[in-house]
């Protein structure tokens, strides 16, 4: 399948918003919001943390209402239950997590195989920003200034072999250093799949970073999958193997729960969890839902891998 | 069997004169504090409920309803076991608190959550399991809200004690509802299912050994235990 381009120019660097800035917003959000509360009164969207925010990398599939969500939402309301299974628990828990040094082993259905150190790893592509929206498979979302590069230089580097069809990911496992993992909430370690023409997609990255910085452990540091398309928990976090294999790989919470939740995990509006509606969400900080976009909004760039395909099937 | 000394004074506690305003703070206090801090979140940019307000919120008061369902079970445990008969009447008093935090978190889901939205309540209330048990948990504490004025208890006499024995279908349909909300992690629903088991496992303990030891000399208590 070949991959297609991706059309938006890149912007400079200089767009990216200062640290300084970003991490402030709080404090005149505060204010702002309080004004534009009580301009828009009843209306439609209270921007309880909203507000005007900056590019901030590439806008892949931006649309004019999407606005990135604030640093604190985004490091705050995480789902890591290798942390606890709350949402504000990782940011916690994590806080003693030392994400390096770190290895990553790439190996399987490849003639390259390799232990890499992460900055050695991050060297088989180009760094770049880009924001990305973000669909929970819970019906919340949010927009993401992801850092990373994108997982096809890496598999390029460790030449898949012909055989090669699907990538398997693995979350550290050490119960020791995630306390999570001491309970049997999910099987451990945490694993994710994709298809390898999933995996080569321009739109798959590997992130080392958020908002400009590293990732905070809560979000998977050092190093996690994002893939936009698809329910927020394929973005596996805290890689240390990605493995080319022949077989469909097993994932975590389809082994948890496969009437629940499938291989593809694709965002689809029109295909429910069995236990609630998928077609609207909520953005966080937004008092209304919005509908659901096919493939998440990036049905134009993604949707031929799927042509043919029965989505309600390989949900 | 001789009791100690400081057992017996406990037991003679009578109602202290604070108690009916203490009973009325910890039943408004975490539901008006619930409503006040979402709508600080949204008006005033503050973070009290987290990033998701209004599921957390949602979430708050069904846990609340399940913790004051608890409160009423225990009542007559404790009554018995302290010896505090001041406290029966707090029974009612709970059991309505936790109809109005069901209540509560049933319009929470209807306006907050799903937003009126026609096609999903629909869906939901006969789709989606969870939710018609939660639903129906709700629709079984109506008629018990409904009857527990005096004058309905005078009234209805028998009755009105066999239609309240229902209660104790309500925990456990709050509890099969919450378990089968949640993803992966159990943990509080097996501590209240224990939790409830216990108390119902009291009650049961407490009338065979009613009925073996005192069933000829006592006259069973009016009302259901």
């Amino acid at each position: 399948m070949p991959i297609r381009p991706l059309t938006p120019a890149d912007l400079p660097s200089s767009e990216i918003t200062p640290e300084s800035l970003y991490l402030n917003r709080r404090e005149w959000l505060a204010a702002a919001g309080l004004a534009v509360g009580a301009i828009a009164g009843a209306s439609a969207l209270i921007p309880r943390a909203a507000g005007a925010q900056q590019p901030l990398g590439t806008p892949y599939g931006l649309r004019p209402d999407d606005k990135a969500t604030p640093w604190d939402d985004v490091t705050s309301y995480n789902n890591f239950y290798e942390f606890g299974t709350s949402k504000d628990e990782p940011a916690e828990m994590a806080k003693g997590f030392k994400p390096r040094p770190w290895t990553v082993k790439v190996d399987g259905l490849v003639k390259k195989p390799g232990d890499y150190a992460l900055d050695d790893l991050l060297k088989a592509g180009k760094v770049e920003d880009r924001i990305y929206r973000h669909r929970c498979v819970e019906a919340w979302s949010m927009v993401i200034p992801w850092r990373g590069i994108m997982l096809a230089d890496v598999l390029k580097r460790a030449e898949p072999t012909p055989g090669a069809k699907y990538v398997e990911f693995t979350t550290l496992y050490d119960p020791n250093r995630m306390p999570g993992q001491r309970s049997p909430v999910l099987r451990w370690p945490y694993t994710e799949g994709l298809r390898l023409d999933e995996a080569m997609h321009p739109l798959t990255l590997l992130a080392s970073g958020v908002y400009g910085r590293d990732l905070p452990n809560q979000n998977g540091a050092p190093l996690r999958l994002v893939t936009p398309w698809k329910y927020g928990f394929k973005g596996i976090k805290s890689i240390v193997r990605i493995r080319l294999t022949d077989k469909q790989p097993s994932t975590a919470w389809n082994d948890s729960a496969p009437s629940e939740y499938g291989f593809y995990c694709n965002v689809n509006p029109t295909v429910d969890h069995p236990r609630w509606s998928q077609a609207k969400e909520r953005r966080i900080g937004e008092f209304l839902r919005r509908p659901t976009l096919m493939f998440n909004g990036y049905a134009e760039q993604v949707a031929s891998l799927y042509s043919g395909m029965d989505l309600r099937k390989n949900y | 069997m001789q009791m100690p000394m400081w057992w017996e004074q406990v037991r003679a506690v009578k109602r202290p004169p604070w108690w009916k305003w203490a009973v009325w703070i910890a039943i408004l206090a975490p539901g008006l504090a619930t409503i006040a801090a979402l709508l600080s979140d949204f008006l005033m940019n503050t973070r009290w409920l987290g990033s998701n307000p209004i599921k957390e919120g949602e979430q708050i008061l069904g846990k609340l309803t399940i913790k004051y369902l608890v409160a009423t079970l225990a009542v007559t445990p404790l009554r018995s076991l302290l010896g505090w008969n001041w406290l029966g009447r707090e029974r009612r008093t709970l059991g309505l608190t936790a109809f109005f935090y069901a209540l509560t978190h049933f319009l929470w889901y209807v306006l907050l959550d799903i937003q009126l939205d026609g096609r999903d309540l629909a869906e939901d209330l006969t789709k989606r399991t969870y939710i018609i048990v939660g639903f129906a948990a709700l629709l079984v504490m109506l008629p018990l809200a409904l009857t527990s004025t005096t004058a309905a208890i005078a009234r209805l006499r028998k009755k009105w004690v066999t239609l309240h024995r229902w209660t104790y279908v309500v925990p456990i349909l709050g509890i099969v509802h919450w378990w089968m909300s949640v993803k992966a992690d159990i943990g509080e629903p097996v501590l209240y299912s224990v939790t409830f088991a216990a108390l119902l496992g009291w009650r049961w303990w407490h009338a065979r050994r009613e009925t073996s030891s005192h069933a000829t000399t006592t006259p069973a208590r009016p009302g259901p235990a």
